[in-house]
């Protein structure tokens, strides 16, 4: 059993021993996790076991064995109790496309238990908390993705619950409405004084936005640790210089004086366009960054890129090839 | 209220700018199942007339409660005229003449109450709220009980109206419009079971809607035929029996049995009283199965 120190000394989520099995599969397997406040990531494959765990949370599902806790409730009695008090924004589709933003969101809210006044109050301050106007008034079917999962995401919150569960909240947006759906998230921690437990398959979208991140795969706890001691530990710096006329080959040049420097370097693999023009080098701390300028600089080229690498699920495993090739496969 | 929203002549008065007053919480009152179920009930209700829904979906519902008022409104104008000592359709045979029109209402409003939650999955968003599947069970069907009751005791109503205004016997008169009044509660009650049940096990709305219309149309179509043929060869005793097949013609052998209502039976072959209480038992059978299988339905949709 792996027992996680807690932060803050307080805990949103504690899980022990908790296992679901259905007939075929074993969907939990044994997961004991101790998730305090702040913005906490759920990374796993698909099928990971991720949505079956938010269930539960709920008290929707009952666990084949262990039991668990939210907000210090006992999910297996106290469903009800849990489920006032928390806000969940499902993976999938939810929304009906002939009504309007507000009108369902008011519904929700009295769904929730909010008297009307307050309902309608809330619906509109929450609405605009996540960046829906003058649209809120048409209805949800004309809406693209990225308003839908705002509104998706207004439902979950509009009864200002103390924790929140998104179900891969960054699902089928662009890059850019990606970004602002994280910076949402973070939001909902920093200004909202609301817990988040927010699921993806991207270990790396999750890193720049989470306080924590627990990674599960196959039902077990992989690893769970703060994001600093996941980038301390595994950033990779992608380097790419220009060339110039005393270093034809920049990059060699900067990779020789590196080496010299004592820092080891490998090639990008996956024989990509420009692959052998990227150097990728494993950061220790802040002085690797002055390192890299420094020796660009002395060698009189151009800084192109300096850039961390987004981490694929696969670097958290330690197991075999097999499960890291499954986790490529699944986690894309 | 806990939150209250700066009023502008405050705002105004300090700064003539607007700041964003950041996010605020809320302390209010979280007033629980029994007020969520009572919301989703209200919610239910109203969107089974189009209220609160758009335009389009107000025509449906509103053209057939003018439809199923308009001939009662008719016969109570006749009777004050004619002054007629009896209105000529008994309170209990009014809803058997119009069942078409209360079948369509049931086929057009049952899949909307619950094929779009299904459809659009909006279902698993109820179930993360503290609500449970019975209290969405319940709030559903009360609300479709509750409109058709709205839809089938409103003429009733007119009559009665009508009948006191012409001054036909009060005492007569107020027994038989409860007795209708009954008679149609159980209708809406067994009608909206039917309905949902139908409509919850097919989100696609439009299969819904012919679902509902077979099950009722061709179940009453076959029940009368059989009636029909039974009584052309003197087997009047099957005519009961038969009877119980059909949802319309289970209404109808309830209240001729019990509540003073006419039979519509072939040769007003009614149920005897014993006849009678295999009706109103498989009546609140069949209303009881349809609360348990939407029950059960709703277990496994969950989250």
């Amino acid at each position: 059993m792996v027992r996680i120190t807690t932060f803050e000394g307080v805990t949103v989520i504690a899980t022990e021993s908790l296992s679901k099995r259905f007939p075929r599969v074993t969907a939990l397997d044994r997961l004991s996790v101790d998730i305090g406040p702040g913005v906490t990531g759920l990374v796993g494959a698909n099928g990971a076991g991720k949505s079956t765990l938010i269930k539960i949370l709920l008290g929707l599902s009952p666990a084949t064995e262990g039991r668990a806790e939210v907000l210090g409730l006992d999910v297996a009695a106290e469903g009800a109790a849990i489920r006032e008090r928390v806000g969940y924004m499902p993976e999938h589709d939810c929304l009906p496309p002939d009504v309007s933003a507000t009108e369902f969101v008011v519904h929700m809210a009295r769904m929730s238990g909010l008297p009307p006044a307050a309902a309608r109050e809330r619906t509109a301050d929450t609405l605009r908390h996540v960046g829906l106007y003058e649209e809120r008034y048409r209805p949800i079917g004309g809406y693209s993705t990225g308003m839908k999962q705002r509104v998706k995401l207004a439902q979950a919150l509009v009864h200002d619950p103390q924790l929140v569960f998104l179900d891969e909240p960054t699902n089928g947006l662009d890059p850019v409405g990606r970004d602002e759906m994280l910076g949402l998230i973070r939001r909902i921690h920093t200004d909202f004084g609301i817990s988040v437990l927010v699921t993806s398959h991207l270990l790396g979208e999750l890193e720049r936005t989470c306080d924590h991140v627990v990674v599960i795969d196959g039902g077990k706890l992989l690893r769970s640790s703060s994001t600093t001691d996941f980038t301390q530990t595994t950033t990779t710096l992608a380097v790419e210089v220009t060339d110039s006329d005393t270093h034809p080959d920049g990059t060699r040049a900067v990779r020789d004086a590196l080496h010299a420097r004592g820092v080891d370097t490998h090639a990008e693999a996956g024989g990509l366009p420009g692959a052998g023009h990227i150097l990728l080098l494993t950061a220790t701390g802040e002085e690797t960054y002055d390192l890299v300028r420094d020796v660009v600089a002395d060698l009189g080229l151009g800084l192109v890129r300096m850039e961390q690498r987004r981490h694929h699920i696969s670097e958290v495993f330690t197991g075999s090839d097999e499960q890291r090739k499954e986790a490529v496969g699944h986690g894309g | 209220m806990a939150v209250d929203q700066p009023t502008p002549a405050m705002a105004g008065a300090d700064q003539s700018r607007i700041h964003d007053i950041g996010y605020r919480g809320y302390d209010g009152p979280r007033l629980g199942r029994a007020y969520a179920r009572r919301s989703l009930y209200s919610q239910s209700l109203r969107g089974a007339y189009g209220l609160g829904r758009s335009v389009k979906s107000k025509v449906l519902p509103m053209l057939l409660f003018a439809v199923m008022c308009v001939p009662a409104a008719i016969m109570v104008a006749v009777a004050v005229a004619t002054k007629a000592h009896e209105l000529p359709v008994s309170y209990t045979r009014y809803a058997i003449i119009m069942q078409a029109v209360i079948s369509l209402y049931v086929a057009s409003q049952a899949p909307q109450a619950v094929s779009r939650d299904l459809r659009f999955k909006t279902v698993p968003l109820y179930f993360s709220r503290p609500i449970e599947t019975a209290d969405y069970v319940r709030a559903k069907f009360a609300a479709l009980a509750s409109a058709l009751f709205v839809l089938t005791a409103a003429p009733l109503l007119v009559m009665y109206a009508g009948a006191l205004l012409s001054k036909m016997g009060f005492a007569h008169q107020t027994k038989e419009f409860a007795q209708g009044l009954v008679s149609v509660a159980l209708l809406s009650l067994l009608f909206a079971g039917i309905g949902l049940v139908i409509a919850a096990f097919t989100p696609r709305r439009g299969f819904g809607i012919a679902a509902v219309i077979a099950v009722l149309t061709i179940s009453y179509g076959a029940v009368s035929t059989l009636q029909a043929i039974a009584y052309t060869q003197d087997s009047t005793g099957a005519i009961p029996w038969i009877g119980l097949f059909s949802p319309i013609t289970l209404i109808d052998g309830v209240q001729s049995a019990f509540l003073g209502g006419s039979s519509a039976f072939p040769g007003g072959v009614g149920p005897s009283h014993g006849e009678g209480a295999v009706y109103v038992l498989i009546v609140l059978g069949l209303i009881a199965a349809c609360y348990g299988l939407l029950n059960r339905r709703y277990q496994k949709v969950g989250l």
